[in-house]
């Protein structure tokens, strides 16, 4: 199994808050990673600096053995030298919102098709092929012609992991992907994020569900305040968690 | 002819044409003023007959404000410009027949054919507001006896203006520029016209409306100001 | 009642043949002013203050200066300038004659400044959700401004837009004050011509009636198409 994503020693500063102070993690292939923390401890700015929506200060990000090559600026932060590099590889990592952000202008099936067209030059034709077997998948095939705002919250995540799988990505990047949405949603998106794990796909998942975080990931890692205060196999660091902060946290949650 | 004696144009000596141009931009004012105070008057009525219970005062201001709004101002201000006078003279005429000659006076005929124009508009702005005060309030007033004049004047009027001062503050800005029409009534005196004697006299067409243009602008900052002013103090007590 | 109907009648076709020339003044000053509005929005928004402050300053002066200004200063303005330049022996010349293209140069400059306005405020309503997630699937950034930017400020100011275009299809007739013979040019003429000064002008309004009628049916037309919310069969 050979290493997809290394994150070395991420630093991320907004302003004067330093929010990631020093973060490393690596996922080979197949690897289902659960980050899990208290909200402020940085779990989301790690995910997008990944896919650099968010620019960490310092650090470095390998994808599929290329590194994002970055340039410090005088002022502390630092910019990506070559946008064109960002684009290519964040077409390689395809990520899931809290908030769906599905485009609303554009129905169900445009959306899943959009990036493959736009962004991969996919022919039409077949970029609407794989959309179709992708939305199938997930099991809103029906809905391919309606737009986002006619559909559930749980019906919209669901679109938004096919648009995501539209790209083929060697990472699966969520964020939350459940937090947005009433309870008796939920479900029906860990559904399709299980099987999507059980395909061997490498993704990397922050999330409060602890449940999921038990079952399906291959490693836990806890956040507190910008480091990475434990982290391995769902079953030691959920059962018998070695640092205090995690058994607050554990504690106070439900799992 | 090289800047320095273009800007010499504009002096204020007897060849020069900056006092004029004071003077138009003073009757521009005057004009955007009065018309405004019309459009404010037929606002409120406007409004209150678009709210009214009656199916005949809703109907009428309903024609009002649609036709104003469909047709050209330009075309408007003529129509209303010549029947006006011409109502007037008529009413006058028979009157006495000394008021056969009786030539209105442009500056009282713009001023009204601006300002129905206005008031159309002014109508759906104000009907706007009242309608977004909240229910609440009005009912509060009812509670504690008032009379409905009473609940008009001391709820309804001040709480209507903060919800109606964006609208009110940009159709002032309106009454400005749409004053400029006037010129094409002829002899009028304002800005506008101004630039066309001028250009027209000195024929530094380009110079000449662009001190126009210029000075409208000036208006208008002042204006802005005034408005943010007004806006920042009328909404003290709230966020 | 019987004479005022039949001059009607008699004036009828004359003011009716001068209907296309508002409608081509409406609709070139349109494309034209709201095209030019678009770099004008995003200059506006632009980090960069050699964009930023000439692009506001002009949408200042477009809306803070009456458009019959305007016009007379780009129709007298132009008219002084050019004679003489080598525009004069160009292929240009015929059409700088004629009232009508200082016309559509004028309102067009006008709209861009308005609608570029209007379109600096929808770009500011786009969800910034939907701009994140273009960005994140490795959209560059002219991609994200043409597929997702764009569209959906026009989705979010084409109500505004609908009342924008009765405004310029009333504001056409300021183009009669520069020899340009529109319905409300032709109305006047008919007035001098006739010496009736009441009936050419309710005739003109009739038409201007029925042409914001027409014109405001055509853009809820548009307005439902663009925010469709088709629902296909299962």
């Amino acid at each position: 199994m050979d290493t997809t994503l290394k994150v070395e020693d991420l630093h991320k500063k907004f302003g004067e808050v330093e929010v990631l102070k020093g973060v490393s993690l690596e996922a080979r292939t197949g690897d289902v990673i659960a980050m899990i923390g208290s909200s402020g401890s940085g779990k989301s700015t790690l995910l997008r600096c990944i896919n650099l929506l968010e620019i960490p200060n310092s650090g470095r990000v390998t994808v599929n053995g290329e590194l994002i090559r970055m340039k410090a600026l005088p002022d502390g932060t630092a910019k990506p030298e070559d946008m064109k590099q960002v684009e290519r590889i964040r077409s390689k990592l395809a990520m899931v919102f809290q908030g769906f952000n599905l485009w609303s202008h554009r129905t169900i099936l445009e959306n899943v098709i959009e990036a493959p067209i736009h962004v991969l030059g996919v022919p039409r034709n077949e970029a609407i092929e794989r959309a179709e077997a992708l939305l199938a998948k997930v099991g809103i095939a029906e809905k391919r012609n309606f737009y986002p705002n006619h559909l559930s919250g749980g019906q919209q995540q669901r679109a938004a992991i096919a648009r995501a799988l539209a790209m083929e990505p060697s990472v699966l990047l969520f964020d939350e992907p459940t937090s947005a949405l009433d309870p008796e949603l939920v479900g029906e998106v860990l559904q399709v994020m299980r099987k999507l794990a059980e395909e061997g796909r490498t993704m990397l998942v922050v999330t409060h569900e602890m449940g999921f975080a038990r079952d399906v990931a291959s490693e836990i890692v806890f956040l507190h305040k910008g480091q990475i205060e434990e982290k391995g196999a769902p079953r030691e660091v959920l059962s018998a968690p070695k640092s205090e902060r995690l058994k607050q946290f554990l504690s106070s949650t439900r799992h | 002819m090289d800047l320095a004696s273009l800007f010499s144009l504009l002096s204020f000596g007897p060849d020069g044409w900056g006092m004029r141009f004071v003077e138009g931009l003073v009757v521009t004012v005057e004009v955007s003023v009065s018309a405004y105070l019309v459009s404010l008057i037929l606002g409120l009525i406007g409004a209150s007959a678009k709210l009214s219970s009656s199916k005949i005062a809703r109907g009428i201001a309903d024609i009002y404000t649609t036709l104003v709004r469909a047709l050209p101002e330009l075309l408007l201000l003529l129509l209303i410009y010549f029947s006006g006078a011409d109502a007037i003279k008529f009413v006058l005429s028979l009157i006495s027949e000394d008021f056969e000659d009786f030539e209105v006076d442009p500056f009282a005929a713009a001023v009204a054919a601006l300002g129905f124009i206005g008031g159309a508009y002014m109508t759906e702005v104000m009907r706007g507001a009242i309608l977004s005060i909240p229910n609440g309030q009005i009912e509060a007033a009812k509670a504690s006896g008032m009379s409905r004049f009473l609940t008009l004047r001391r709820v309804i009027l001040p709480q209507m203006l903060r919800y109606a001062l964006p609208g009110m503050g940009n159709l002032w800005l309106s009454a400005t520029k749409d004053s400029s029409l006037i010129s094409v009534l002829g002899n009028t005196q304002d800005l506008l016209f101004m630039g066309y004697r001028a250009s027209a006299v000195t024929k530094h067409y380009g110079f000449f409306y662009s001190v126009a243009a210029i000075l409208f602008l000036a208006i208008t900052v002042i204006s802005m100001i005034v408005i943010r002013l007004l806006e920042a103090r009328l909404n003290r007590g709230y966020k | 009642m019987d004479e005022s109907l039949s001059f009607f009648l008699s004036i009828a076709p004359t003011l009716l043949a001068a209907v296309p020339v508002t409608l081509t003044l409406t609709f070139f000053s349109a494309l034209i002013g709201n095209s030019l509005a678009v770099p004008v929005a995003v200059a506006s928004l632009s980090p960069n203050p050699l964009l930023r402050y000439p692009s506001a300053f002009y949408i200042f002066v477009m809306r803070g200066t009456p458009l019959l200004a305007q016009t007379y200063l780009i129709y007298y303005g132009l008219g002084e300038l050019l004679p003489g330049t080598w525009v004069q022996k160009s292929f240009l010349w015929p059409y700088l004659r004629d009232g009508f293209w200082y016309a559509i140069f004028a309102f067009s400059l006008n709209t861009a400044g308005y609608t570029g306005e209007i379109l600096r405020g929808a770009i500011m309503a786009v969800p910034k959700g939907e701009i994140e997630a273009a960005r994140a699937y490795g959209f560059s950034k002219s991609l994200i401004f043409w597929r997702v930017t764009l569209p959906r400020a026009i989705q979010i100011c084409l109500p505004t837009m609908t009342g924008e275009t009765i405004l310029l299809l009333k504001a056409t007739s300021l183009a009669s004050l520069i020899t340009v013979w529109e319905v409300m040019g032709t109305a006047r003429q008919i007035q001098k011509v006739t010496f009736r000064v009441y009936e050419p002008l309710i005739a003109a309004g009739l038409l201007y009636i029925i042409m914001v009628f027409i014109l405001t049916r055509l853009m809820m037309i548009v307005e439902r198409r663009i925010n469709r919310h088709r629902l296909a069969p299962v």
